[in-house]
């Protein structure tokens, strides 16, 4: 666990179609902007090589242009470049939602907020936070929202990254060919927090994802320990449930203001990555999340240390 | 060898100021005192810029860097963009056309004299309000576009963006007076016999440079005060989730003035290329009718794409296709100008002074900077790779590696003009080298870096180890980079003391401003060569060669 960083996300390690229909098109445009390169600084340092000055007696020959080698390179370049336009237009087609059919039930809720990410499960009422579960295998499509400001949605080997603006939903596809942990973040800036707003998402098998969406609808585990009840009365008691949800503690579950914290014990990760998920760190950032996560909302409520057990007990309670 | 008097029409008699003592400086609206306030100026806020790129490089040095805050890095990268950009890049360009324009045209000084001190000391207050943002403890920290909602009062309730607004409406304000003054002299008073397909074609880009400026700063001004009325009058242009406001909206007006921006800094780079390379390989310019239009070109196709900093916006497809052909297209102009620029310097006799260093390494870095830069006006790999390193890699690749470079040509070049005396090359020869080291070591890796998912603008990063020791490359190259700068303003100051003599023309150059002396006099010339092509001096010193005698020449042979 205290390994959350194994492998960087990257976008030439596609895992999913559209990721590698874009990283085919990546490598196309990759050589052939090589040879250009390759052809221009070779001409270049061949020049400053054989032309140097040596001392020569009056003038090298004083040519002012070409007109057939001036349209030669127009016209080639012109040429690339309309190859490349209709490879843009293909692969455009290729990657976006509407050339492909919507995958029922699957349909993903994505709504950035400053600096955390709520993913909402539809056909069921489960909400997470800062991890996304998708089957492997089929597209799927998210509906993307802000809650504030600009965020971008950024998984790079599972597809495209596209901006989360308030006012304007976008939609967008992604995929995950095989099971495992995709890593992504915020790729717009959006504040002091815009380094700490990763997203994970866990690709599962259709009948884990399915058995693991049926725990999630699940309310929180009832406390089974009196630190476990005492735990869910803080919780509350103090203001944690007017910003945070935790289904099955009794409150009633209102506006979206922070992450839901039901079943947070199934998370890798608190604060949108920066630490592992456990009792240890959970109790840290609880006592005191500005010096985990610089410039986070949640406040310090200065909590005694019976306190912090209690809550982190009841918190990371598992089903 | 015939010298023609002026035309008197042609050459407004500038005031003199004489007398005053360094007090001269501050009333001065002589053409190129103002151009050599505005290149210290830009030199002075390049300082600052330079140790907020070393700021941010050292945080990014290792994971988990603690030596900023979050807010603190915010700042920082915001205010080196806005710095680089606005107090740096812009502003020594203006200023070297300011110097330069006026004596490569033959004329006394610029149209507006007055205008021009004007323009300079508003640019000069619109630094200093910038950066008196500091004093409210605050400074702006949206990033240098500013995007909307996150620089509305709601998300930056500090100050700070406020005066950053303030302060680019001013810089705006001069560098708009300073466009309306070089376009009108360059316009009203080029030397008799200098028609256009005779003008030099550092005059050719700061013409075009200096159109781009009326249409690009004058959107950004208006949209600068749009956000202000957002901000302190609770207006709503941008503010989403309030009846018709747009966070959308901010973008479009900040990229039709964004996209055209990267050409006004680009295309007076383009222009020093266009009088250093032919000079020093001893040709004149290949294709000098094609560098001209292909300049043209570049202007009018500059305010067509500006969409492709917004694909990742979730527009249409028709919107997105159209803006990608449009940003394709500008690649062909700006090929056009590295093929004329290469073959200039074939079969020619190069002399390898620092300032051709310089331009040979401006060429491949640029070509670096323009094929990345095609790679983002393909939509889907934009999709991918905008907003992450690969973006900033790209960015300093056309900005530093392209439009610094070929300044630093450009300085080399015309140092002994305005100083009297020349530049140390054995300094020249470790500055560059330096440079090329040290900067292709801080931004190549930036390419792999986002590549791998590194977002750009973080203060940090997790503790992956192809990424601490990526950036731990790039923050050596940076400080490297800071070594060659050093060594550069080390070379200014003791070259402008102790630099050997240059006389007239040292570079046995062919345009008007090595017709006088080094420095000029505040009246500029004496007398004016005849103009008969874009090469005067050399029709004059080499007769029987004499471009103007060309076609005659060749239907003799």
């Amino acid at each position: 666990m205290h390994n959350l960083y194994s492998t960087v996300a990257s976008v030439l390690s596609p895992a999913s179609p559209y990721a590698a229909d874009i990283g085919r098109l990546f490598w196309i445009t990759f050589w052939i902007s090589m040879v250009i390169l390759v052809a221009v600084s070779a001409f270049v340092i061949f020049n400053l090589i054989r032309y140097r000055d040596r001392g020569q007696e009056g003038l090298p020959p004083q040519t002012h242009g070409n007109m057939v080698v001036e349209v030669t390179w127009t016209a080639i370049p012109l040429a690339i470049l309309v190859v490349l336009f209709v490879l843009t237009m293909q692969t455009m087609a290729a990657v976006s939602p509407s050339s492909h059919p919507k995958a029922d039930p699957v349909n993903l809720d994505v709504i950035a907020h400053q600096w955390w990410w709520e993913f909402r499960y539809p056909g069921s009422d489960v909400v997470t936070a800062n991890e996304l579960h998708i089957p492997v295998g089929t597209p799927i499509h998210i509906e993307l929202t802000s809650a504030d400001v600009i965020h971008d949605f950024w998984v790079p080997e599972l597809g495209r990254k596209m901006d989360a603006v308030p006012g304007h939903p976008n939609t967008m596809l992604i995929q995950a060919d095989k099971p495992g942990v995709y890593l992504g973040a915020c790729a717009e800036y959006c504040g002091a927090g815009h380094a700490w707003m990763r997203i994970r998402v866990i690709a599962q098998t259709e009948s884990d994802y399915q058995n693991w969406l049926k725990a999630q609808a699940q309310p929180h585990p009832a406390p089974k320990t009196s630190l476990q009840a005492v735990g869910m009365g803080l919780f509350n008691g103090l203001t944690c449930s007017s910003c945070h949800v935790v289904k099955g503690s009794g409150q009633p579950e209102g506006h979206v203001v922070g992450p839901d914290l039901t079943h947070l014990a199934d998370r890798q990760t608190l604060a949108a990555g920066v630490v592992p998920n456990t009792p240890a760190e959970l109790k840290k950032w609880l006592a005191d999340p500005h010096s985990i996560k610089p410039g986070v909302y949640m406040p310090n409520l200065h909590l005694t240390s019976q306190q912090l057990d209690a809550l982190v007990a009841y918190l990371e309670e598992q089903p | 060898m015939r010298q023609e008097p002026i035309a008197p029409h042609a050459l407004p008699f500038p005031p003199l100021t004489r007398g005053w003592g360094w007090l001269a400086w501050f009333s001065t609206t002589d053409h190129k005192k103002i151009g050599i306030l505005y290149m210290v100026t830009s030199l002075f806020f390049f300082g600052v810029g330079g140790i907020e790129a070393l700021l941010i490089r050292i945080q990014l040095a290792a994971p988990d860097g603690k030596v900023l805050t979050p807010q603190e890095y915010d700042a920082i990268f915001t205010m080196h963009g806005t710095t680089m950009i606005f107090l740096v890049v812009m502003p020594i360009f203006i200023g070297l056309a300011n110097y330069l324009v006026p004596l490569m045209i033959g004329a006394r000084d610029v149209a507006f004299p007055r205008l021009n001190a004007l323009g300079y000391w508003v640019f000069v207050l619109g630094g200093i309000v910038l950066y008196l943002a500091l004093f409210t403890g605050s400074l702006a920290n949206a990033g240098w576009f500013s995007y909307a909602p996150l620089s509305e009062a709601a998300y930056s309730s500090r100050p700070g963006v406020d005066y950053w607004i303030v302060g680019l409406i001013e810089t705006g304000v001069g560098t708009i007076a300073a466009a309306v003054n070089l376009l009108a002299t360059i316009v009203r008073y080029r030397a008799p016999g200098m028609t256009w397909r005779r003008m030099p074609l550092f005059v050719w880009m700061m013409m075009i440079t200096s159109l781009i400026i009326l249409y690009a700063l004058t959107p950004l001004n208006a949209g600068l005060i749009m956000l202000l009325g957002d901000r302190l009058l609770h207006m709503h242009f941008f503010r989403a989730n309030v009846s018709g406001g747009s966070a959308i909206l901010w973008q479009h007006i900040f990229w039709f003035f964004g996209h055209p921006e990267v050409y006004i800094m680009a295309l007076p780079a383009f222009g020093i290329m266009s009088e250093v390379v032919p000079v020093f390989s001893r040709k004149p310019i290949f294709g000098y009718t094609f560098v001209a239009g292909s300049g043209i070109a570049i202007g009018l196709l500059s305010f067509a794409v500006w969409v492709h900093h917004m694909f990742a916006v979730g527009l249409s497809t028709p919107m997105n296709a159209a803006f990608s052909a449009a940003s394709m297209l500008i690649a062909v102009p700006t090929g056009v100008k590295i093929f004329n620029w290469s073959t200039t310097m074939f079969r020619g006799r190069l002399r390898m002074t620092s300032s051709m260093y310089f331009a040979a390494a401006m060429i491949i870095q640029f070509v670096i900077g323009g094929i990345t830069g095609v790679m983002f006006a393909s939509v889907p790999i934009d999709w991918q790779l905008t907003d992450s390193y690969f973006v900033v890699a790209h960015m300093h690749y056309v900005l530093f590696g392209g439009s610094m470079f070929g300044l630093w040509a450009g300085v080399y070049y015309w140092f002994p003009k305005i100083t009297g005396r020349m530049m140390s090359e054995r300094l020249g020869r470790w500055h560059f080298w330096l440079a090329v080291i040290g900067f292709n070591m801080t931004f190549f890796v930036q390419h792999i870096l986002g590549l791998l998912g590194m977002p750009r603008r973080v203060y940090t990063y997790p503790g992956l180890p192809d990424y601490a020791a990526l950036n731990l490359i790039s923050t050596i190259g940076a400080f490297i980079l800071g070594i060659a700068v050093l060594l550069f303003l080390w070379n200014l100051v003791s070259s402008f003391r102790h630099g050997e003599e240059a006389g007239d023309n040292p570079w046995d150059a062919w345009t008007l401003e090595w017709a006088t002396t080094s420095p000029p006099p505040e009246h500029n010339f004496e007398k004016l060569p005849p103009v008969r092509s874009a090469r005067p001096l050399f029709d004059l010193n080499h007769p029987e060669y004499a471009d103007h005698a060309r076609s005659s020449r060749e239907a003799k042979a």
